[in-house]
């Protein structure tokens, strides 16, 4: 799953672009993605980011691996155009679907979360002015990217939790022990922050 | 560090959970046991400034932690618990340096710093590995690398070793073994004292023996009989 953080070490040209760039350029593929209108040209773009993929030594599996998780969302909306608006459009709104999140996982496999937060502290600069803190920012991005992981294995106790005292799927015997369990979390994390002199 | 405790008594609410507290400690091995609930923790956490009495004082090496929480806190390093509570990072690079913002050193010592300590700490070669990715152990390895990287002249540990197995428990408490600086244990494994200077026990908020090890363990074990 693209679960951001997941950077692959490597020292390929993509390793080694500045982050800056690499995100315009994502930026940039976003809003030019209107622009492809044709099968043709969103094969060559897919194609482009593909060969990305194997300039940065990530391996064939790396593209299938960010794809996985939206298959079922992919084959729906495939079959939605094929009925409503036939195949040339499907392919173009697939495969624009797809140019993205390939791009995106690429960014984000090559790109160290620091590298990225960094772009983000720059951006907000202009911010402090009007009383915001770069680096609170840059921070917060660098927390959110940290929990996700660790509210997913949440998630999974809670369900793990559930099942061992044989409790069918109930939405809120799964939602409240999870935002106790995240906001346990929280504070934890917040006191360990404090500890860790985030304050300084 | 000299570490004086004077009158410290700490109440959530209307609940008292420490109770007139008076210690004074410059030993380099300190450990502190007793029963869940008895205000071990909340010992613990008065060292760093992350819980201010609500009466007495607490001082290290002179510095009260009501007024000077900061300088405090650089001085004393704090591990958890849980390892997942306090790495803040992304990788486990990325958590190592985090520490070291503060020193605002130039990003080539500080890629310098991250690199020995981990090494040192066994955790070569996982420098850019996501931290939710290490086990139990290893993460509760980087925790300890991260506070230690900042080179603290006391480390306060809340039982670092209570969910781990027992062979990374064993990893972990020769780690803090070695180590140079001065330390404050909080620990249910009470096997890990046998060689410490002095341990304290807590019973329902109160100091109630301050021993070498062996006496300590065994007048806590009277106090459940
Ligand atoms: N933030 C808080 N708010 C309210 N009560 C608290 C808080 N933190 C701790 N307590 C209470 O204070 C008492 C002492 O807690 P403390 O964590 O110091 O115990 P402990 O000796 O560390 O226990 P354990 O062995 O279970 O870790 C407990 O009764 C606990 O419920
Ligand atoms: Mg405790």
């Amino acid at each position: 799953m693209n679960v951001l953080g997941s950077y692959v070490p490597g020292t390929s040209a993509l390793h080694r672009a500045p982050a800056g760039a690499k995100l315009a350029v994502l930026v940039g593929l976003g809003a030019g993605s209107v622009l492809l209108q044709s099968p043709v040209r969103v094969a060559v773009a897919v194609g482009v980011v593909l060969v990305g993929y194997l300039v940065a030594g990530l391996g064939w599996r790396a593209p299938v691996d960010q794809l996985r998780p939206l298959v079922w969302l992919l084959g729906f909306t495939l079959v939605f155009h094929l009925v409503v608006s036939g195949w040339p459009r499907a392919t173009v709104v697939v495969g624009t679907v797809v140019l993205l999140v390939l791009a995106a996982g690429l960014v984000t496999l090559t790109t160290r979360t620091t590298a990225l937060v960094e772009v983000v502290v720059k951006l907000c600069g202009p911010l402090r002015r009007i009383g915001v803190d770069p680096e609170r920012v840059g921070l917060m991005v660098a927390l959110g990217v940290r929990c996700v992981p660790v509210v997913i294995t949440l998630a999974e106790q809670v369900r793990d939790a559930q099942r061992a005292r044989g409790l069918t799927a109930s939405p809120r015997a799964f939602a409240v022990p999870l935002v106790v369990r995240a906001l346990r979390h929280a504070d934890g994390l917040g006191e360990a922050l404090v500890a860790r002199g985030v304050d300084d | 560090m000299l570490i004086e405790v004077t009158g410290v008594s700490h109440r959530y609410g209307s609940r008292t959970v420490l109770a007139d507290v008076t210690v004074s400690l410059d030993e380099a091995r300190i450990g502190v046991i007793g029963a869940n609930g008895s205000g071990k923790s909340t010992f613990a956490r008065l060292l760093n400034a992350l819980v201010v009495p609500t009466d007495g004082r607490v001082r290290l090496d002179g510095l009260d932690t009501a007024r000077s929480a900061r300088d405090v806190r650089r001085r004393v390093g704090f591990c958890f618990t849980d390892p997942d509570a306090q790495i803040v990072m992304p990788t486990v690079a990325e958590d190592v340096a985090f520490g070291l913002r503060r020193l605002r050193l130039s990003k080539a010592a500080v890629a310098d710093k991250v690199q020995a300590a981990l090494t040192s700490y066994g955790l070569d070669g996982h420098a850019d590995h996501p931290a939710h990715l290490l086990s139990g152990g290893q993460k509760q390895l980087l925790a300890l690398a991260s506070v230690l990287v900042t080179e603290p002249d006391l480390l306060v540990l809340d039982e670092p070793t209570t969910l781990l197995d027992l062979a990374n428990a064993r990893r972990v408490s020769e780690l803090v073994a070695a180590l140079p600086q001065q330390v404050l244990l909080v620990t249910h494994h009470l096997d890990l004292l046998a060689a410490f200077d002095r341990v304290l026990v807590f019973h329902e908020g109160r100091l109630v023996a301050d021993d070498a090890p062996a006496a300590a363990v065994s007048f806590y074990r009277g106090l459940l009989a």
